[in-house]
């Protein structure tokens, strides 16, 4: 299984771009702005989960560093808002490693990582609502300052192009890593760690590695997000929620694929409209369908969104494969 | 119970219906009769997600206001044109807030009221003023709402620079008045932007006015238990406990305190959860009893208010600031609209700017905004005495005297 | 430091508080012991109960004790219903999947209640829950002791019948071998269904525990299932006394740290101890060895 090619994933790419031309509508605009953003998360996500086999549950450690870094560098250190943002990254992609490290040295593997990542959420998240240089519990407001220079802009588009921009460089390292041997040592430790390790790769190594990347994807969504909202606290950089919608998209539109957390990510931001459409003004209702539909989804399309395509592309290709036997017959 | 929820769901329903043949992914709520005889308002509220109580109230007291302003003629200066009022709910997110404000601002309001949180009034605000609409905060009490520089921001009720002010120099007044019982102080606070925020404002203005702050202590909301929190007031003994925190907290505190038995001179509040709500004081009578507040509250001589509040009451519902804060804030825009004379954006930010209205049912006097902040926006002092809960100070709207120390158990 | 009058309070509160936990965290170890699944909806299915439980009082005047005869029962054969026909049926078996479904689960079921029951904090007022049991040095609130000795009670039969019983037995085989408990006949998928209803009976119990303290909104669950996965952690995952005993460490724990680093930062004290567990026994004090 190859996974799409660079034309692909340059054509989705290109077509996306050309949405901003196409609409004026501020109300589409943000709406994939945020859908590309858990788009970006997701992909970090799925870095480590659909291709390492490791499932996080505090994604949000990642996401939080990312604006948090960014954010008190930029108000209280008075850095460029670029610098900045890369700085984020890089904190992200360290802490990271960090947890890697001593999550994966300490073998801890499946529900035990997943927990233990969780709690490294959680910490962060405390200690981020008590501490003065993250504005406790006040959390910290980014100056409004329109420019590029400052990564602020007056209209809604350049911020949708970075944003796609993002998430395009995230599509291309999933996939250079699905076509390297990285990737093949990845994914060797997903389908079996103990044969991984039998012929010799170090799979420690490995999967801190993966983390490391995963984590800097992540973080490159929190910096963002702070440059797009110019509000982050405690609750919202290293909340629950973040680590929910991170681990959502990918599963919905299929782990382990290049495509997936994008497909995904649409897919749920899409139901949740829908949901509030049908619902109207009824509190909570809306929510009910959308747990109720991703439960169904679950239950019918367990191989994600991607998975259904591929079955529909099998099965097309199945059946243009047997047309010219009918037509002779 | 929770009968105009059904009413406006119902509304919203079909309107929603209409529109979702047309629109597709672009959810604009837009509506059947758009002939120009209706002028639309965003009310964005947190109606689900942690904040949901608090949203839902703030929108009971906006459509309350829209009902009114309707039955009453609507906007004459436009010809009697009704108000419209354009549903959004912000999820509790600064996200979800945002994105209501776009799908408003799609669905031509001419201004938005709402947000609650700091926050999402932070955020919502911003967008807003992208489109040059006017945005009136609500409830959101950070400053920093209101020192941005947005020109479209308008914030009604007070910010808690002016509130821990005003907390202070009441309870110094209040102490001196009850002959001094006051000296030392425990302060107990959530630890988010408003418990924070005030805190430390009272860290550090206490001192100065001759108190002694024995400890400061913060909880997370929500915070499972409260017995440690009560075991260091009573090992300390502070003179004064200065609460700041939630309604679930707030109730907790109190709650575990007279389990405790712990009993200092008095319980002075400031933005207290549940300190001046009428639904604590039905449901928790004694632990209630003498607590002061300083806080949001109606102006108890004003026959407006008061109808309201049986108005409220008579629904099933509790008459908390939520309620007549928003009910004050789209009065406010109802009478920015005729002055402007126009439903245009930047006309109502004008008339906003300039205003002076005093139809609300706050203890405000007129309006006054200077870089969009209500300068005459002040919290006031309550105390829950007998069944009722009192305003004791400033004078002029006092309508009882403060009870201060607390008479033993 | 600080002395024995708030010393000794403080434990005392948190081997209280902590026993409420543990009854939590108990539902939570058996569906992840025998299930292997992290039940991501076991904060909702606490606040449902908890919702019951209010209800139980508000219309048909019971007293949450009374109630929560009523209320197991119910709630067992709730959990057993969503077990075999919803969580199961759905996840096809795999992993993440139910990750999935009980976090729709999550979603459905607190925004139903937020639906039907609005918003507000609902309380119940009786008379006892303001009684304190005076031990001199300390004031327990009579509730939180009722329910200390409730815990140890369930704790205890629940042990009972994992031990004794065919059912149990046939629970302990599920855990430690599925294969092998399928070949000698078991109804793997029954006991399945039972080891998730035994876990919201644990919650319903539970819920009728806080409710004469504590109060209702259609949000509070999601304050206890953290600390539930901590002491799940540390108790080791499937074992009940480890359960019980972590409920009261980590009760004891998130007290004491409270007071010396204040109730925000000593929060972080209960993950410390969850981080630490893992990174150096994930078994836990009592678990099988991973």
């Amino acid at each position: 299984m190859s996974g799409p090619s660079l034309p692909h994933i340059v054509l989705v790419v290109a077509v996306l771009a050309t949405v901003p031309l196409l609409t004026v509508s501020p109300v589409v605009l943000n709406f994939l702005v945020v859908a590309l953003l858990i788009a970006l998360v997701g992909q970090g996500w799925n870095v480590l989960a659909g291709y390492g086999g490791q499932y996080s549950f505090g994604h949000a450690a990642f996401f939080g560093t990312g604006a948090y870094v960014s954010a008190i560098l930029q108000m209280r250190y008075g850095l460029n808002a670029w610098i900045a943002f890369a700085l984020g990254i890089a904190g992200g992609a360290s802490v990271g490693a960090a947890i890697g490290a001593l999550a994966f040295r300490c073998g801890l593997k499946g529900s035990y990582f997943a927990l233990v990542t969780l709690a490294f959420a959680e910490v962060l998240r405390i200690l981020a609502s008590v501490a003065p240089i993250t504005g406790a519990g006040v959390g910290i407001l980014i100056a409004l300052d329109l420019r590029p220079q400052a990564f602020q802009f007056q209209s809604r588009a350049p911020l949708y192009w970075i944003v796609l921009a993002l998430v395009a460089i995230a599509l291309l390292i999933v996939r250079l890593i699905e076509r390297s041997r990285f990737g093949a040592w990845l994914v060797a430790v997903r389908e079996n760690e103990d044969a991984a390790r039998a012929v010799g790769v170090d799979t420690a190594r490995v999967k801190i590695a993966a983390m490391t990347i995963s984590a800097a994807i992540t973080a490159a969504g929190g910096g963002f997000y702070a440059q797009y909202f110019l509000f982050i606290d405690s609750g919202i950089a290293y909340g629950p929620w973040i680590s929910i919608e991170a681990l959502l998209a990918p599963i919905v539109g299929g782990i382990g694929t290049v495509f997936g957390p994008l497909l995904g990510a649409l897919a749920v931001k899409t139901l949740g409209e829908i949901a509030k459409l049908v619902t109207g003004g009824a509190p909570g209702l809306d929510l009910v369908i959308y747990g109720s539909v991703l439960i169904l989804v679950v239950a019918f399309a367990p191989q994600g969104i991607a998975g259904l395509l591929t079955q529909l592309h099998s099965r097309l290709t199945r059946l243009r494969s047997s047309l010219p036997e009918r037509a002779r017959g | 119970m929770s009968h105009w929820l059904a009413q406006v769901t119902r509304r919203r329903l079909l309107q929603t219906a209409a529109a979702t043949a047309a629109t597709g992914l672009v959810s604009a709520p837009s509506v059947l009769h758009a002939q120009g005889s209706a002028v639309k308002l965003g009310l964005l509220h947190p109606v689900s997600g942690a904040l949901s109580y608090s949203g839902q109230q703030g929108r009971l007291g906006a459509t309350m206001a829209v009902e009114e302003v309707n039955a009453a003629g609507g906007i004459k200066a436009l010809g009697g044109a009704r108000i419209e009022a354009v549903l959004g709910d912000a999820q509790s997110t600064p996200e979800g807030g945002n994105a209501e404000v776009e799908k408003m601002n799609a669905a031509g309001v001419a201004a938005i009221v709402g947000g609650y949180s700091s926050s999402i009034c932070l955020t919502a605000s911003q967008t807003a003023a992208r489109y040059d609409l006017p945005y009136v905060v609500d409830v959101g009490v950070a400053d920093n709402i209101v020192t941005r520089g947005l020109k479209n921001t308008f914030r009604f009720g007070p910010g808690f620079g002016v509130i821990a002010k005003t907390a202070l120099d009441n309870l110094v007044t209040i102490n001196d008045q009850s002959g001094k019982p006051a000296k030392t102080m425990m302060i107990v606070h959530e630890d988010s932007l408003f418990g924070s925020g005030l805190a430390k404002l009272l860290n550090a203005q206490l001192p100065e006015r001759g108190f002694q702050v024995l400890e400061t202590i913060s909880h997370p909301t929500p915070t499972r238990d409260f017995n440690n929190v009560v075991l260091k007031i009573k090992a300390q003994n502070p003179d004064l406990v200065i609460p700041a925190n939630y309604y679930n907290e707030y109730v907790l505190l109190a709650r575990t305190m007279q389990q405790q038995r712990a009993r200092p001179k008095g319980v002075y509040s400031i933005l207290g959860g549940a300190a001046s709500s009428y639904k604590f004081v039905k449901e928790f009578p004694e632990a209630a009893q003498y607590i002061m507040d300083c806080n949001h509250w109606f102006d108890p001589r004003n026959p407006k208010a008061l109808a309201l509040k049986k108005k409220v009451e008579d629904r099933g519902e509790f008459y908390t600031y939520e309620v007549f804060m928003n009910y004050s804030c789209i009065l406010l825009i109802a009478d920015a609209l005729e002055r402007a004379g126009s439903a245009e954006r930047g006309k109502i930010i004008a008339a906003l700017e300039g205003s002076t209205f005093s139809g609300h049912v706050m203890p405000y006097g007129p309006t006054k905004f200077v870089n969009g902040q209500n300068e005459g926006a002040a919290p006031v002092n309550t105390q829950v005495l007998g069944k009722d809960i009192q305003v004791i100070f400033p004078q002029t709207f006092a309508t009882a005297k403060p009870v201060f120390p607390m008479p033993p158990a | 430091m600080l002395s024995p009058v708030i010393l000794v309070p403080a434990i005392l509160n948190g081997l209280l508080t902590g026993a409420v936990y543990g009854l939590i965290a108990l539902g939570l170890t058996l569906i992840y012991g025998v299930l292997h699944i992290i039940n991501f909806a076991h904060g909702a299915l606490l606040t449902a109960a908890m919702f019951a439980a209010f209800f139980a009082h508000r219309v048909l005047g019971l007293d949450p004790y009374v109630a929560a005869v009523m209320l197991t029962p119910l709630f067992f054969a709730l959990g057993y219903c969503l077990q075999r026909l919803v969580i199961g049926p759905a996840a096809h078996g795999e992993d993440r999947n139910v990750l999935l479904v009980t976090l729709g689960l999550a979603v459905v079921i607190e925004n139903l209640l937020l639906y039907a029951f609005g918003a507000d904090t609902r309380t119940v007022n009786l008379d006892y829950a303001f009684k304190v049991v005076d031990l001199g040095i300390a004031f327990l609130a009579v509730p939180r002791v009722v329910g200390f000795g409730v815990v140890l009670a369930v704790a205890l039969a629940l042990w009972l019948v994992l031990s004794l019983t065919d059912t149990g037995k046939a629970i302990r085989a599920v855990a430690k071998e599925k294969l092998g408990a399928e070949l000698s006949g078991i109804d793997v998928t029954h006991i399945y269904a039972i080891t998730f209803a035994l876990g919201t009976a644990c919650l319903a119990i539970a819920a009728c525990l806080l409710i004469p303290t504590y109060y209702v909104n259609p949000h509070i669950g999601n304050a206890f299932v953290l600390v539930a996965f901590t002491i799940v952690v540390l108790g080791g995952m499937g074992s009940v006394t480890g359960a019980l005993i972590g409920g009261f460490v980590i009760g004891v724990v998130e007290s004491l740290c409270g007071l010396y680093l204040g109730e925000s930062l000593g929060q972080i004290g209960i993950f410390v101890i969850f981080i630490l567990v893992l990174l150096l026994r994930p078994s836990g004090l009592l678990g099988e060895r991973a």
